[in-house]
């Protein structure tokens, strides 16, 4: 159908130099817009990919709501007497769970990008130089968001109950798009460094299994093995499984929350420079 | 439009960068005039999108020294980026979004509010003939649309230096006119043009000077008049109605003609260059001798044309002289 239209103008065109000359006239040029400006307009460039391809909404809608049922009906009779009763101790967790596996998107998504080219005119653009990235992933967190309220409303549905209220709940998830934020940026950097999509994609895998499952998501550690609970207190995902958990609850537990603010700061701070040190250089 | 006091858009020299092992581009020396279409005419591999993705400010030189009107390439990037476009190989657009919004998402990157990203976004797209397709995905449109688009993505900044890797590669014959016009007009406007191509033509027709490179290193320089001259008063093209008489006319020629002539793929095909850079040798006068030897000889000629050299065959003189001095060396 395109074809039909795209032949006839295609030829039609002959270029006229007084409009070429129209739109090269020296004007006055703009002010270079600042760095939040510049982050917010390559937000709306990730706004406007997801209204022409919504597809890709699928692994923030279908993937979330599929491990939430699966695993509470999978594991819940067994583990705690009864899906419902597990759901209280699982919801928390498989939320974080699902959203960090999606940030791997986020390195996936920048490979393809520069695959493609159009980062290069990104990089000859004279603005702050993160804010191609940190706009990339202001379209992501609104992923993040996207999903977490997915699974909160599937586990209310089916009938998780929160002892912190709305506002735990929402503690919750602003606690988890924070951490997911700063750990996107290990993957825009693997996104940066590995050859191509396929790789971004196995490494984050491998990465992102152990962690999430090797963690305090699905049991309690207490039965674990001596070695594995080491691996497991040292998991972040542990800390912030236990910090979205206690917010949830409504019993804050100030360390586990610390811990995750603090090591949201960091893991920003020192992946983010990475990522912005390969960038410059690519 | 602006220039530093020597009135060159770029000037580099010795600009070397390295992949590893590879050394891409090995000691470019540029000086290309402001105002002007710029050529750099050589093979794949030959170093030109590496050097102009330095020049872009995509890569960093590994070494030797690179300025963009006046400003160094390695200490004031920003400076440059303000001046320059690139227009890649490959899409420099986003596919997903349409035409518009790409336009707009770049206006508003160099800093218009929304009405006037919008206005510019609509004058671009009318300009370049694309205001029916504006609000198509840009992966929806044909080879030619795309350049275009492409091209309008780049002097939405109104740069003083454009750069355009390859931009007809891949193109039919109209589009591809249609991008020679494109930058026809925007180098009337004063803006530089630093063009890569393999197409010998289309340096020729558009450039005012060239450079032509091989192995990340310029091999000659000039405008296309003194590079076809330099190897050669003319050349003389022979097509025989009979295959096997070819050594015979091959032996006459060179004979007459007091020169190296070449076989060419083409079984009943001769070429001979006639009078040799300095000689001053009547290359019509050659000929004509040329013919009437080869009549006497009994050999039938079905075609003969005596003309400059094409850029083609400067190319391959270039180069061929370029290997052989390695092998010396």
């Amino acid at each position: 159908m395109s074809t039909a239209t795209v032949a006839p103008d295609a030829t039609a065109y002959t270029p006229s130099a007084e409009s070429i000359a129209a739109v090269l006239a020296p004007g006055t040029k703009p002010r270079r817009p600042g760095p939040v400006s510049a982050s917010l307009t390559f937000g709306w460039r990730a706004m406007l990919k997801i209204k022409h391809v919504p597809e890709q909404l699928f692994d923030v809608t279908m993937f979330p709501i599929i491990m939430t049922l699966m695993f509470t009906y999978l594991f819940g009779g067994a583990l705690a007497g009864s899906p419902r009763e597990y759901l209280q101790y699982l919801l928390p967790g498989i939320m974080v769970t699902s959203v960090v596996m999606i940030t791997m998107y986020t390195g996936v998504g920048l490979n393809t990008d520069i695959e493609k080219g159009v980062f290069d005119r990104f990089r000859t653009l004279a603005v702050w130089r993160p804010a191609a990235l940190v706009g990339m992933i202001l379209g992501d967190v609104l992923r993040y968001v996207l999903a977490a309220v997915v699974i909160v409303g599937v586990g209310l549905a089916l009938g998780f109950r929160p002892g912190g209220g709305a506002m735990g709940v929402l503690s919750g998830i602003g606690l988890l798009v924070l951490f997911s934020f700063a750990f996107s940026w290990i993957w825009t950097w693997l996104g940066l460094i590995l050859r191509s999509e396929k790789s971004v994609m196995g490494v984050s895998m491998l990465v992102l299994f152990p962690l999430t499952f090797l963690s305090n998501v699905f049991v309690q550690p207490l039965t674990m093995p001596g070695w594995l609970q080491a691996f497991v207190d040292v998991n972040p995902i542990t800390h912030l499984v236990a910090a979205v958990r206690s917010v949830m609850a409504g019993a804050p537990d100030a360390g586990a929350i610390t811990w995750v603010l603090v090591a949201s700061a960091v893991c920003t701070a020192v992946f983010g420079t990475l990522t912005m040190h390969r960038y410059n250089r690519k | 439009m602006a220039v530093n006091r020597t009135g060159l858009a770029v000037e580099t020299a010795g600009l070397v960068k390295t992949f590893g092992k590879t050394r891409a581009v090995d000691g470019l020396d540029l000086a290309v005039p402001a105002g002007t279409v710029y050529g750099l005419l050589g093979p794949n591999g030959a170093g030109k999108t590496t050097a102009v993705r330095m020049l872009a400010t995509l890569l960093r030189p590994d070494g030797g020294e690179a300025r963009v009107f006046g400003h160094d390439l390695r200490t004031e990037a920003d400076k440059v980026r303000t001046r320059v476009s690139l227009t890649g190989q490959y899409a420099s657009v986003d596919e997903d979004l349409t035409g518009t919004e790409n336009l707009i998402l770049l206006s508003r990157l160099l800093g218009y509010r929304k009405p006037a990203a919008r206005e510019r976004a609509a004058q671009l797209l009318a300009a370049f003939g694309l205001t029916e397709a504006a609000d198509r995905q840009v992966k929806k449109y044909s080879g030619g649309m795309r350049r275009r688009i492409d091209i309008a993505a780049s002097i939405l900044n109104t740069p003083d230096l454009l750069f355009l890797d390859e931009p007809t590669t891949g193109l039919d014959p109209r589009s591809r006119n249609q991008v020679w016009e494109i930058i026809r007009a925007v180098v009337a406007q004063g803006t530089t043009v630093l063009l890569t191509t393999q197409y010998l033509d289309e340096a020729d027709q558009l450039a005012g000077r060239i450079a032509v490179i091989d192995e990340g290193r310029v091999i000659a320089e000039g405008t296309p008049g003194q590079l076809k001259s330099s190897i050669g008063a003319g050349t003389v093209h022979l097509r025989l109605r009979d295959a096997a008489q070819r050594p015979d006319a091959e032996r006459i020629l060179a004979k007459v003609l007091d020169t190296t002539v070449q076989q060419e793929a083409d079984p009943v095909a001769l070429t001979a260059r006639v009078g040799g850079s300095g000689a001053a040798v009547d290359a019509a006068a050659a000929g004509s001798r040329a013919l009437a030897e080869l009549a006497g000889a009994g050999i039938v000629v079905d075609e003969f044309s005596l003309g400059q050299p094409s850029l083609d065959e400067v190319f391959l003189a270039l180069t061929d002289k370029a290997a052989r001095n390695e092998e010396k060396a």
